[in-house]
């Protein structure tokens, strides 16, 4: 019960907000509904008993990026932005497409999942006890240092040239 | 409405005792941080041979109550063209971030609200690293140019040294290894030795960061008053702005906290594992008695019987915690209450040590320029600090695989990391010092205030 | 009783929102953070998964994709500023010298 409730406190104030992140006209008010769709989604991060990944959307996510976000908002403050339009011609086009697709999608997941179907009507066993879990942190180090090894320094690689790309792309003269 | 009810009880059966202890946080802390501004007003006064706060009970023990009654009834003002609800949501986020990574931290071991928390030390710094949101946004909903330079360095400033201190507590974890808090005090009580001892570089770096994180002189760059009136600060008023306030001193709470766990032992007494030393418990006890002494001494010469009065009662409360603190030393019985006790003294002695600092810091340097505090993150802190994890590291393999001597190894790397530092500053400073010769002699550098 | 259904359904809901920011927006800015939401709906769904098989790898990957948006939004907010510099503008059709 107290899973459930959390799960719909969560995902509510995600879905909610998120939706906001697209509609509001000013792109600093945006960012605070973004914020509060990520943290809302790292609550359901803790409640999956994700702790590490809890944190590291937090300090990385929330942290880091939108704080890079934010600030690059203000560099780019334009106060003209807020009278212009803020939806693109195709946007009827648009919303008509992805509503579809997410229909289909959502109709196949609704019939997959209902009783009967061999498929998918698998229980999350976020009903466990925390107590029986192997700690988070190591688990997820274990397996980030093991068999994902390659996987990391690639990733490494990755953050090094996007920070190498940030730096030539914001310098003034080149 | 019995499935809510049930939900509800569910959560409270299990979550109550965490409950109250938040509760008391979120009530005390305004006192706390409020004497924690007298004792830096105190410092700050004797540093410059002054006597400070005098007037408002016996050497302006109730100033800041009197303080806290002048905010709350100071009028409420929000700027005609300021964003309403960002501008009245901003001091909410920067208080509400300090006060959360309160939960996780440990101040004893008995004193822990979130207990179990798999990633505490992280939960700590991810948390309280929320409230940059609070400076940047309410300085960009006041609308105000000042209050939009102020956000702006405190954004490239908190992102510029959050990476070095996150560095320097990677050594601290290392040395840990682990990332939940009381094993990590645990871990130094094995090894007899804190961590400070054996990861020095990192200490420092964090210590440097930190300062810079909670945005002290030094580093006050984001309100200084000389350049920018108060910064971001600057629109705000009365009760708003204490909640700003409170925020910065719950901030320095949280980074003492978190450097006392990682680098100071935490709540193990000095000398925990030396035998001979146990002369140390005692002490605690007589420190408290020593202070009601004095207050018993000085109360007879306050100017007004209200003050005499106050001053006797200062001096019981002193009195009480002695009696608080020997209670488990004397008696046997009450043994197994010594641990939680003197534990949080101990901590809470070291927190105050860590924040005296950064007061005396505060009172003897004078502030950075800003192209000077990027430098000092982005040339000198950084590097060092990833130097430092990984001569960190290579020691501890050292000590681990082939047996090497935990002093030798770790001396060995930190020296080399010291080397490395000490190169860098010789480049910077001729790079310097060409740069100066490439102008044709001294002068005022260039000014790109923004550069790196 | 929660079953991974719930999961699904609430990352469909993120991505959906996020695939709307993107495709109808003007604003690059706004259109980043469509990107942001995609992403992290996505990490429910490795999420949801790992704690249902009870196997860490599906975190270790959402890890990754932390990490990757981490490097998109510096290049991309490196990318605006560039061309806010150049431009002055900041909406994704006036971006048009290649159309030319």
């Amino acid at each position: 019960m107290l899973d459930k409730v959390i799960f719909y406190v969560f995902g509510g104030i995600a879905v909610v907000s998120a939706a906001l992140v697209v509609t509001r006209r000013n792109a600093v008010h945006s960012a605070v509904f973004l914020i509060t769709a990520l943290l809302a989604t790292a609550g359901i991060f803790l409640q999956l008993r994700a702790e590490f990944l809890f944190v590291v959307q937090i300090i990385l996510y929330v942290g880091g990026i939108m704080v890079l976000f934010v600030f690059v908002i203000m560099l780019v403050n334009l106060d003209v932005a807020l009278q212009q339009i803020q939806f693109s011609r195709q946007k009827w086009v648009a919303l008509l497409v992805t509503l579809a697709l997410a229909g289909q999608v959502g109709a196949m997941l609704w019939w997959a999942g209902q009783p009967g179907k061999k498929t998918l009507p698998l229980p999350v066993s976020v009903a466990a006890p925390a107590e029986k879990l192997p700690a988070n942190a190591e688990a997820v180090a274990h397996s980030l240092f093991g068999p994902y090894l390659l996987p990391f320094e690639i990733a490494s690689l990755l953050l090094l040239v996007a920070m190498i790309g940030a730096v030539v792309m914001a310098k003034k003269k080149v | 409405m019995p499935a809510a009810l049930q939900a509800t009880l569910e959560f409270l059966r299990a979550y109550a005792g965490p409950l109250i202890a938040s509760l008391v946080i979120v009530a005390v802390l305004p006192l706390i941080a409020g004497y924690v501004v007298l004792v830096e007003r105190k410092v700050m006064a004797d540093m410059q041979a002054r006597l400070g706060p005098m007037r408002v009970g016996p050497h302006g023990l109730l100033q800041p109550i009197a303080d806290a009654v002048k905010l709350l009834l100071k009028e409420d003002i929000i700027p005609e063209k300021a964003d309403f609800w960002i501008f009245w949501l901003a001091p909410l986020v920067s208080v509400t971030a300090a006060m959360l990574s309160m939960a996780a931290l440990a101040f004893g071991p008995a004193f822990q609200i979130a207990r179990d928390i798999n990633v505490g030390i992280l939960f700590v710094v991810g948390i309280s690293s929320l409230g940059i949101f609070g400076i940047v946004l309410g300085g960009w909903a006041s609308n105000s140019h000042y209050s939009l330079i102020g956000a702006l360095r405190s954004a490239a400033q908190l992102v510029s040294y959050e990476t070095a201190a996150g560095m320097a507590l990677v050594s601290g974890l290392l040395l840990g290894g682990s990332l939940q808090i009381r094993t990590i005090v645990e871990e130094q009580a094995r090894q007899g030795v804190w961590f400070i001892f054996l990861a020095p570089v990192a200490f420092f770096i964090y210590m440097v960061a930190s300062i810079a994180e909670t945005n002290r002189a030094p580093f006050d760059l984001p309100e200084a008053e000389s350049e920018l009136v108060a910064g971001y600060m600057t629109e705000y008023s009365g009760f708003r702005w204490s909640l700003y306030f409170l925020a910065e001193y719950a901030n320095m709470i949280v980074v003492a906290s978190v450097a006392t766990t990682l680098f100071l032992g935490g709540w193990m007494r000095p000398f925990a594992s030396v035998r001979w030393m146990g002369w140390v418990d005692f002490l605690p006890p007589l420190l408290a008695l020593g202070v009601a002494g004095y207050c018993v001494y000085r109360a007879p010469r306050q100017p007004v019987p209200v003050q005499k009065l106050v001053m006797l009662g200062v001096a019981g409360l002193c009195a009480l915690v002695a009696l608080l603190l020997a209670v488990p030393l004397l008696l046997p019985a009450a043994f197994f209450l010594k641990a939680g006790i003197h534990g949080a003294f101990w901590f809470v002695a070291k927190v105050g040590a860590y924040i005296f600092v950064f007061m005396w810091l505060r009172f003897t340097l004078p502030r950075y320029r800003f192209d000077q505090l990027m430098r000092l993150g982005w040339y000198f802190l950084i590097p060092v600090s990833i130097v430092n994890v990984m001569a960190l590291g290579v020691g501890l393999v050292l000590h681990w695989q082939y047996r090497v001597n935990l002093w030798l190894a770790l001396g060995g790397t930190t020296l080399l990391t010291l080397l490395i530092a000490l190169w860098l500053v010789w480049a910077d400073r001729k790079r310097e010092a060409e740069a100066l010769q490439a102008r044709g002699g001294p002068g005022t550098p260039a000014a790109d205030s923004y550069a790196g | 009783m929660l079953s991974v259904n719930h999961y699904l359904f609430l990352s469909l809901a993120l991505f959906t929102i996020g695939v709307i920011g993107v495709l109808t927006r003007r604003n690059v800015i706004v259109i980043l953070m469509s990107i942001e939401l995609i992403l992290n709906a996505v990490n429910i769904n490795l999420v949801a998964f790992s704690r249902l098989f009870g196997d860490v790898a599906g975190q270790v990957f959402a890890i990754f994709i932390v990490t990757d948006a981490a490097a998109e939004a510096a290049v991309g907010l490196g990318i605006i500023i560039a061309f806010f510099r150049n431009r002055e503008t900041v909406l994704a059709d006036e971006m048009d010298l290649l159309k030319w």
